[in-house]
């Protein structure tokens, strides 16, 4: 393998352009954490209600709960950004259109937030209908019979603990989307997968960019799971879980 | 709605169903492939051998926290320099994006299937495993005839899940421009400006597929549970 080795290349300025090429990686970086986390935030927000509507008594709320897990679930994440990107906009009305299609700063970011927070979303939503009914059916009714309305019921005695016992597989959906963000780079997110492939196209130092991509990915994912096991440390039910964190 | 024009999901049926046959060809390659290599990098994780057990676990957990489409970008690129040391050819070796993906696909499954299998095998009891050297079974028998057999029952429902996210995962060798079912479909819709025909099509064939298996899934799971 006659390859040539070149480390310094992240300290070379970029051929036709402006700055050095580590500011590519860690400009992608960059867009990598902010779509993560934001998607992250709606995932939480939609995946928390779909979960909790799914265990509720109402049938009819159940059954579109779990169509909606159903729907995002079985169809790719990159058809869902097409879907976002290029389809849902010629379905709106035409003031609607031109704001996404003119008007609006970073389409591409904007559309990958939404998608992947969708996507997750219900993700979450199976982890939290899980946790719920993973509890006790006598809590519930201890709830019921001390005169808590449904709603009442769900904020004061199955949330509390429903998520904390699903911190751990929302600690792997929390590092999952770090690495789904990486999709965006198809509707045109230069994230960090896409930073990393320009830059190799560029340099055609394959080895040092692919490395430095891979290296900070595991280290964001390093971050997320340290972050999330001193969540787990400090919502652990006492005598619930047997060991809690690592 | 008048000025769509469904009729360009039907002129390109026959394209797309090649697109398809290259979908689900990758799909059963990296199944299979993934599920041999994902066993054998299970056992290596659960070996009494340190090194190899350290080496295996390193090597599960490295592709399981870069993301998939990285792995493609690096097996794109690393593969034809790969085959170019192995055949001791001067230049590298052109392998071609669609080749490329069925490495890439088996090699990263394998990572995937390798943490289904390893817990299928540790929620066999210790008991089975004593009892199999106890019949004077060696490891390899043992694994053979008792562990692994029970282990794969036991894991069908999971293993055959990961698959399904298996199959929709193969539209990302959109990035390297195959023309798998999304390919293909992504193709016709840019040449004849139908983005909104074609994608929602691939969106429905995508969930018609995966969800039928999915509720297959769930049938087996409940004939099949010991």
């Amino acid at each position: 393998m006659n390859y040539n080795w070149n480390w310094n290349i992240f300290w070379e300025p970029v051929a036709a352009g402006e700055g050095v090429y580590w500011e590519w990686l860690v400009s992608g970086l960059g867009w990598t954490v902010a779509t993560s986390l934001l998607a992250w935030v709606i995932a939480l927000t939609l995946g928390a209600l779909v979960g909790v509507v799914r265990t509720t008594p109402m049938r009819w709320l159940v059954r579109l709960g779990n169509a909606y897990v159903e729907l995002f679930r079985n169809i790719p994440l990159l058809v869902q950004m097409f879907l976002w990107f290029f389809v849902l906009p010629e379905f709106l009305p035409q003031p609607a259109q031109v704001f996404l299609k003119q008007d609006l700063p970073f389409p591409e970011f904007w559309t990958a937030v939404v998608a992947l927070g969708f996507f997750t979303s219900a993700r979450v939503a199976e982890q939290v209908r899980a946790g719920i009914n993973s509890l006790p059916r006598g809590q519930w009714m201890a709830g019921r019979a001390l005169g808590l309305t449904l709603p009442q019921t769900y904020r004061h005695v199955l949330l509390p603990m429903a998520f904390r016992i699903i911190v751990p597989p929302l600690t792997s959906e929390f590092m999952n989307i770090f690495k789904n963000s990486s999709v965006a780079l198809t509707i045109g997110l230069l994230e960090l997968t896409a930073q990393a492939r320009a830059m190799n196209e560029y340099t055609f130092q394959g080895f040092e960019t692919f490395t430095a991509a891979t290296v900070l990915y595991v280290a964001v994912a390093f971050a997320v799971n340290r972050l999330m096991a001193f969540v787990e440390r400090r919502s652990h039910v006492p005598g619930y879980i047997a060991g809690g964190a690592k | 709605m008048s000025d769509f024009d469904f009729d360009v999901v039907v002129r390109s049926l026959p394209y797309l169903w090649k697109g398809m046959q290259y979908t689900l060809t990758l799909t059963l390659v990296a199944m299979s492939g993934g599920i041999v290599l994902g066993t054998l990098l299970a056992m290596a994780r659960l070996s009494s051998i340190r090194p190899l057990a350290l080496a295996a676990a390193g090597y599960v957990n490295l592709l399981r926290s870069i993301p998939l489409i990285l792995v493609i970008f690096w097996f794109y690129f690393l593969v034809p320099l790969i085959a170019q040391w192995a055949s001791g050819s001067p230049t590298p070796v052109a392998i071609g994006p669609d080749r490329s993906a069925f490495i890439t696909f088996t090699i990263f499954e394998a990572a995937y299937y390798a943490e289904i299998i390893r817990a299928g095998i540790q929620s066999i009891p210790r008991g089975q495993v004593a009892a199999a050297y106890a019949l004077g079974l060696n490891y390899g028998q043992a694994m053979r005839h008792v562990i692994l057999p029970q282990a794969f029952r036991n894991m069908l429902p999971v293993l055959l899940t990961q698959t399904i996210i298996l199959f929709q995962d193969t539209s990302l060798v959109y990035v390297l421009s195959v023309t798998d079912f999304l390919g293909a479909a992504s193709k016709v819709a840019q040449r004849d400006s139908r983005l909104v025909e074609m994608y929602v099509f691939a969106a429905l064939v995508y969930f018609t597929v995966s969800y039928a298996l999915s509720l297959l899934v769930r049938r087996l799971q409940s004939r099949y549970a010991v």
